[in-house]
């Protein structure tokens, strides 16, 4: 086999930590052993490619999954998918999931007392274009309680899950709206230690991308692990 | 130019919302090729309770040891249908299961082999990160000499070893923390 690049560790501060003791749940759920460190090999370096098998026509729209359109504000969530070395990510999938407009969640264990909305399931998917770009039409989703302290409330976010092109490019994370007053409270999204990590979670207001009549815009670009310049030693 | 790569953040519960769409019990479907094996198993936290809202990602190579993708120079001759990917929820009592084959050995570091094993990715309300083990296959004469098993502390390797059960059937446990705790990696 010819050596192959690997990928470049995370930069100090700007991933969480498995424990984050605010976050009340990592404490029973986060390994107490340091994790081991293992040289990447091909079966890290490697990964699920997807195209658009089981992709409908409508999922990259979730105000059109339904007979009705759903009640809230319509907006636009686009970016792009780029690698460290800001090379884009192309046809890569990308997968997104939200609480309705009332910070309800389409799921049965969610037993939030706001209403459901039977036009909303809040669930999207597609691959990034050749140049790595996202966009999906959705709603705003409302803030939600939750019962990891007194009077807990997550700030309005998108959950997103991305490939990239190997098992070592995996990301599950968060987008969150700019000038929400819950952030400070949040100890999900506060728990990175590089603030400047964690505020590039917060998208941005994209007015060109705002369409007049119909949708407010939201930037959100997505970094993955990009490939160190040369082969590892091994 | 140079970037850093974006935050993890949790699943939150409600992950199966926008992921179950890709869920299987089937790794490799009937009719490939290779030893069949049903893997089941729990995962527990650290006051050994079950975790009923968890979702494992499963990564494979086929039985002769090729993966399905690119970067893997003999990905040609994979066998065709085999995609060596699944994922697959724990249920309410914090179980999972599922079919595959046992791949073959694959290379590893510095021209040697590595013996067969599935890549195992959890994620979970309360990770923050997703954790990423390892299982291997019991009785198989080259896990002695795999490189990855050998960087581990030799009184927690079996942590990541299966357990025979009967017919073809593994169990697996996977415990996020405490005494038993699995071993899990990072790169
Ligand atoms: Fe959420």
């Amino acid at each position: 086999m010819p050596e192959l690049a690997g990928y470049r560790r995370p930069f100090w501060g700007t991933q969480p930590e498995y424990l984050h003791s605010t976050y009340v749940s990592t404490r029973i759920r986060s390994p107490s052993r340091p994790l081991v460190l293992i040289p990447q090999t091909l079966s890290e370096l490697t990964g699920p490619v997807f195209g658009q098998d089981g992709i409908g026509r409508n999922d990259d729209d979730l105000t059109r999954q339904h007979d009705g359109a759903p009640l809230g504000e319509r907006m636009i969530v686009h970016g792009r998918v780029l690698d460290e070395n800001a090379r884009p990510v192309a046809r890569t999938l990308v997968e997104l999931w939200q609480a309705n407009a009332a910070g309800r969640y389409h799921h049965q264990r969610d037993q939030h007392d706001a209403p459901l909305d039977p036009n909303f399931s809040g669930c999207g998917r597609m691959l990034t274009d050749e140049a790595g770009r996202y966009r999906f039409v959705t709603v705003k989703p409302g803030a939600y309680p939750w019962r990891n302290h007194h009077n807990a409330w997550r700030p309005a976010h998108l959950h997103f899950s991305l490939f990239g092109p190997a098992f070592m490019t995996r990301l599950v994370t968060q987008m969150y709206f700019p000038g929400d007053p819950l952030l400070p409270y949040d100890p999900i999204f506060n728990c990175t230690a590089d603030e400047k990590a964690r505020n590039r979670l917060i998208s941005q207001f994209d007015w060109e991308v705002t369409m007049p009549e119909h949708a407010l815009g939201y930037r959100f670009d997505i970094v993955l692990h990009g490939r160190n310049a040369t082969p590892m030693e091994s | 130019m140079s970037l850093q790569a974006t935050t993890s953040q949790t699943v939150g519960p409600y992950l199966h919302l926008g992921l179950s769409w890709l869920n299987t019990d089937e790794i490799a479907p009937p009719g490939m090729a290779g030893r069949r094996v049903r893997i089941s198993g729990r995962i527990i936290d650290g006051e050994g309770a079950l975790v009923p809202d968890a979702m494992l990602e499963i990564w494979q190579a086929d039985h002769r040891g090729r993966f399905a993708h690119p970067e893997d120079a003999r990905a040609g001759e994979v066998e065709p249908g085999f995609r060596g990917f699944g994922r697959v929820p724990t249920d309410a009592e914090g179980a999972f299961r599922f079919q595959t084959i046992k791949p073959g050995r694959v290379p590893g570091p510095g021209g040697g082999w590595q013996a067969p094993h599935l890549l195992v990715s959890i994620f979970a309300r309360g990770l923050l990160k997703h954790l990423v083990s390892r299982l291997y296959f019991p009785d198989e004469p080259d896990n002695a000499s795999d490189p990855i098993l050998a960087l581990v502390d030799p009184e927690r390797r079996d942590t990541l070893i299966a357990r025979a059960a009967g017919d073809e059937l593994l169990e697996w446990d996977i415990v996020l923390q405490g005494p038993r705790e699995t071993v899990f990696f990072e790169f």
